[in-house]
């Protein structure tokens, strides 16, 4: 395995449309899978977290407790970190709803004004924070990705780059929201 | 009587009317200044600073559009600080609205997603105000969701300039201004409107569109821009 490249992904506060178009890589997943391994990922079945990973690509922002912290270990096992996806980057629809009252908008999405609103959240699930944040507010990131989704082709000339041990460039030609 | 000057535009040696400013000057020589509130066709106001120069002598950054030329100015449009500011206006200006290209009317056809393109800007910097604007569909037709203004106040100059109705207009001061119809009223009830859609066609974000039209689904702005290009140059509708 000298040499190998190891990539893992996370999901955050995002619709998993990043990981689809990872997907849409096709055949080039096999191109990918001859230099790296994928060592973690919503995408594979392995649950370990590994010690050390070359890239990790993260997709969705900042939304619940924990996150943060999740975020801040893996930043610190991985030499270079991928903000992917729009969400990732600049909040995106998971920040749409940092403008509102947590409280009010959980009772219109959830229930009726005044309607029960079932067991307290709080101790089932994680605690929607009460600022969705894009990643660069909580760590430190070394590649921005922008789209939403980013197409594969864009994401194909960021892995192979940094498969060749480039610094992938994402500019002008290459940069696109929404 | 027509006065010449002569100044110096990134080292081009150039001639040009004392009454053009910087912006028309570089312009006729091809030497390109981003813009962004500036539309040809309606009068220059300097509210983006996009479209800020370097002035040899002058400490201050200089908007390009209100700047006249001067005899002997020497002026640079591009420059590693230049460079900096440009992409912290745009920075600033994503960090105010809610700009939500992925849930946009016009994403792919917004001039603000251009000039983040074209300034290299992978993300944004400066913490988001999440501002709690509200969006006014009360007219029949149209809509504008405050959350995408950038106060250029080009539906403020097509309405007054061209359309004669001048319904919208900007109140407030510093990050608390935003754009009123009529007397502060709904759009709907604004009375002076005229429903004629101009400030739809020269918005240059998603502030400004049509019901019925939702995410990436800009209308034809073309046209419209050529046509109050045409009208300038003949100066159709206004005295100068």
């Amino acid at each position: 395995m000298e040499g190998r490249m190891s990539i893992g992904s996370i999901w955050l506060g995002g619709c998993s449309g990043c990981h689809m178009s990872f997907l849409d890589l096709d055949e080039r997943l096999f191109q990918l899978l001859e230099r790296a391994d994928i060592v973690f990922s919503p995408l594979s079945d392995r649950r370990e977290l590994p010690d050390a990973l070359d890239v990790l690509l993260v997709e969705g922002a900042v939304a619940l407790s924990g996150q943060a912290e999740l975020l801040r270990d893996f930043r610190s096992r991985t030499r270079t970190v991928v903000a992917f996806g729009d969400c990732a980057v600049v909040g995106n629809v998971t920040a749409m709803r940092n403008h509102l009252d947590l409280t009010s908008m959980l009772r219109h999405t959830y229930g009726a004004e005044g309607a029960r609103m079932g067991h307290d959240p709080a101790h089932h699930l994680p605690a929607m924070l009460d600022e969705v944040l894009p990643l660069h507010r909580v760590i430190d990131i070394d590649i921005f990705l922008p789209g939403c989704p980013p197409p594969a082709d864009l994401i194909w000339y960021t892995v192979h780059e940094l498969l060749e041990g480039r610094h992938p460039v994402i500019d002008e030609k290459r940069l696109r929201y929404g | 009587m027509n006065e010449i000057r002569t100044l110096t535009i990134d080292g081009q040696l150039i001639s040009a009317d004392a009454s053009v400013t910087i912006l028309e000057a570089a312009k006729e020589h091809n030497i390109h200044i981003p813009t962004l509130c500036h539309l040809e066709g309606l009068s220059d106001v300097g509210a983006c600073r996009l479209c800020l120069v370097e002035i040899e002598g002058h400490n201050r950054l200089q908007p390009a559009c209100v700047t006249r030329v001067e005899e002997g100015m020497v002026v640079r449009t591009t420059s590693s600080r230049l460079q900096k500011y440009r992409r912290m206006v745009l920075e600033l200006l994503f960090s105010e609205g809610d700009h939500i290209c992925s849930v946009c009317v016009a994403n792919n056809a917004c001039e603000l997603q251009d000039l983040a393109y074209a300034a290299g800007m992978d993300h944004v910097r400066f913490d988001y105000l999440h501002s709690t604007h509200a969006l006014d569909a009360s007219h029949d037709r149209f809509v504008v969701d405050h959350h995408r203004c950038i106060l250029c106040a080009r539906c403020v100059r097509v309405c007054a300039d061209v359309e004669g109705a001048h319904t919208w207009d900007i109140a407030g001061r510093g990050h608390t201004a935003h754009l009123v119809s009529d007397l502060a009223q709904d759009w709907g009830e604004a009375r002076s409107c005229t429903s004629c859609g101009k400030c739809l066609l020269v918005c240059p974000t998603g502030a400004l569109f049509a019901k019925g039209f939702v995410v990436s689904d800009p209308q034809n702005k073309q046209d419209f821009l050529r046509y109050i290009a045409n009208t300038k140059s003949r100066k159709a509708w206004k005295d100068e």
